[in-house]
């Protein structure tokens, strides 16, 4: 079922700024990206969190959005054609004896790469875990953050918490399979489009599905499988039966499995040196907010500095015997070749 | 300065002075109350920095804009009093205010 084995130079973990920034600093250096990332398009926090709200301290940008940064890295490293696998987490990451890294995501896939670096910010986006007594119990065969397959949720009663278009896009592509549909939320005015919520609302007045205004109190069940939970209303409780349990609170940012690569950690962050930015196992490299050094900041023009760094190393490793010659952009024919200006 | 105390959900109570102008948030990271994440850092696009307003400071303090109570819904047991302590800025007015914390940012 798996993919065939992708084979490539470096494997970046994360597409925020420094991750695609990498791409152009490898790229010069002939070095070819795969990047790996949890979210479902390029830009890390600056796409997820910050789209719309100005950064102040990019060199060279009076003010500049998160959007625009990341659209402005997206076209400045498309001359280094880098492959994106979104919506994938790596899981694994093994050392073969040859030297290179079999690197895994959470759909199987398997890259073979020489280098691999993590560039992942604060982690991985990860769905909000609304904070119910025992709800990880039920993870993974009643409750579910996402839907990966809708048969899963055939013949069940669904209920959905939230005011999002991924909360009502899902009441409505669920409702003519499910047993019955109760949306949650904890007030009359949602933010999914206002098309989506006249059709929910529709469904309701037909007596499809229900609308409950409210908040998610307890859950119970026998094992692993729900059977009914709680809603607190602004007058009372009330109890529903329940199979399905569809939560979407939006993401948080979690370490995730970075912490499961045998990397030497400072506060859930990664040691590397500041000479190459590489971890304590060679051919790993950690840049961007992941990282930790002595006087380490947390700046966006921090995590560019590392990435040109890191390239360097990472040649080295890739061709130990080829010399390296320092040149810029602005004169070097060679650089401008590859970039495609010459 | 402007008297700010936080009340955690264990009850543990932290006065603090803070700045005119810093925001209920910034107040909490530094001066260490914990229970306030603020992932984001002040941008209103996260929901982590969630509080509850005392009662009697809720009309003074005033109402969440249209884009919080948005973002409201990303936080868990909200209730009349909550707001998002990065979108309340400290002034004058806000002397001896009373900032409870919930037990979880989620």
């Amino acid at each position: 079922m798996s993919n065939p084995e992708i084979q490539t130079d470096v494997v970046i973990i994360g597409a925020g700024p420094i991750g695609l920034f990498a791409v152009f600093e490898l790229g010069l250096l002939d070095l070819k990206c795969h990047l790996i990332d949890i979210l479902d398009r390029p830009g890390g926090q600056c796409a997820e969190l910050y789209p719309q709200k100005p950064i102040y301290d990019i060199p060279g940008f009076p003010v500049i959005s998160g959007q625009e940064l990341t659209d402005n890295l997206m076209k400045q490293i498309e001359p280094f054609d880098p492959q994106f696998h979104f919506s994938r987490m790596i899981e694994n990451i093994e050392k073969t004896e040859d030297g290179d890294f079999l690197v895994t995501d959470d759909e199987g896939q398997v890259f073979k790469c020489r280098i691999v670096v993590i560039a992942a910010g604060g982690g991985s986006f990860q769905p909000k875990r609304p904070p119910v007594a025992d709800i990880e119990v039920f993870e993974g065969s009643s409750v579910f953050y996402a839907v990966r397959r809708m048969e899963e949720f055939a013949d069940h009663d669904v209920v959905i918490v939230g005011g999002g278009d991924s909360a009502l896009d899902w009441v409505l592509s669920l409702q003519p399979i499910v047993r019955s549909m109760t949306l949650v939320h904890r007030r009359d005015n949602f933010r999914a489009a206002p098309a989506s919520v006249g059709k929910m609302k529709a469904l309701v007045d037909q007596g499809k599905m229900q609308l409950i205004l409210g908040q998610i109190g307890e859950l119970s069940g026998e094992g692993a499988n729900l059977t009914s939970m709680s809603i607190k209303t602004s007058e009372e409780e009330i109890n529903i039966p329940v199979t399905r349990l569809l939560p979407f609170f939006g993401l948080t940012m979690k370490l995730g499995p970075v912490a499961d690569w045998g990397l030497e950690l400072n506060d859930n962050l990664i040691s590397v040196d500041t000479e190459k930015f590489e971890s304590s196992v060679p051919g790993i490299f950690a840049i961007g907010d992941i990282n930790h050094y002595p006087g380490k900041l947390k700046l966006i023009l921090s995590g560019f500095h590392e990435a040109a760094l890191m390239s360097q190393a990472a040649k080295k490793i890739i061709a130990p015997d080829e010399r390296i010659i320092f040149q810029y952009t602005t004169s070097s024919t060679k650089l401008q070749k590859k970039l495609g200006v010459k | 300065m402007t008297k700010i105390t936080f009340v955690e959900a264990n009850g543990t109570i932290h006065e603090t002075d803070v700045e005119n102008g810093t925001s209920v948030m910034e107040a909490a990271i530094q001066n260490s109350v914990p229970g306030i994440t603020a992932e984001c850092g002040g941008a209103c696009t996260c929901a982590t920095c969630h509080v509850y307003v005392d009662e009697k400071w809720r009309e003074k303090v005033g109402a969440p804009s249209d884009m919080e109570e948005d973002m409201l819904d990303f936080a868990f047991e909200v209730k009349p009093s909550s707001r998002l302590s990065c979108q309340i800025l400290v002034n004058d007015d806000f002397d001896g205010l009373v900032i409870k914390i919930p037990e979880q940012q989620g």
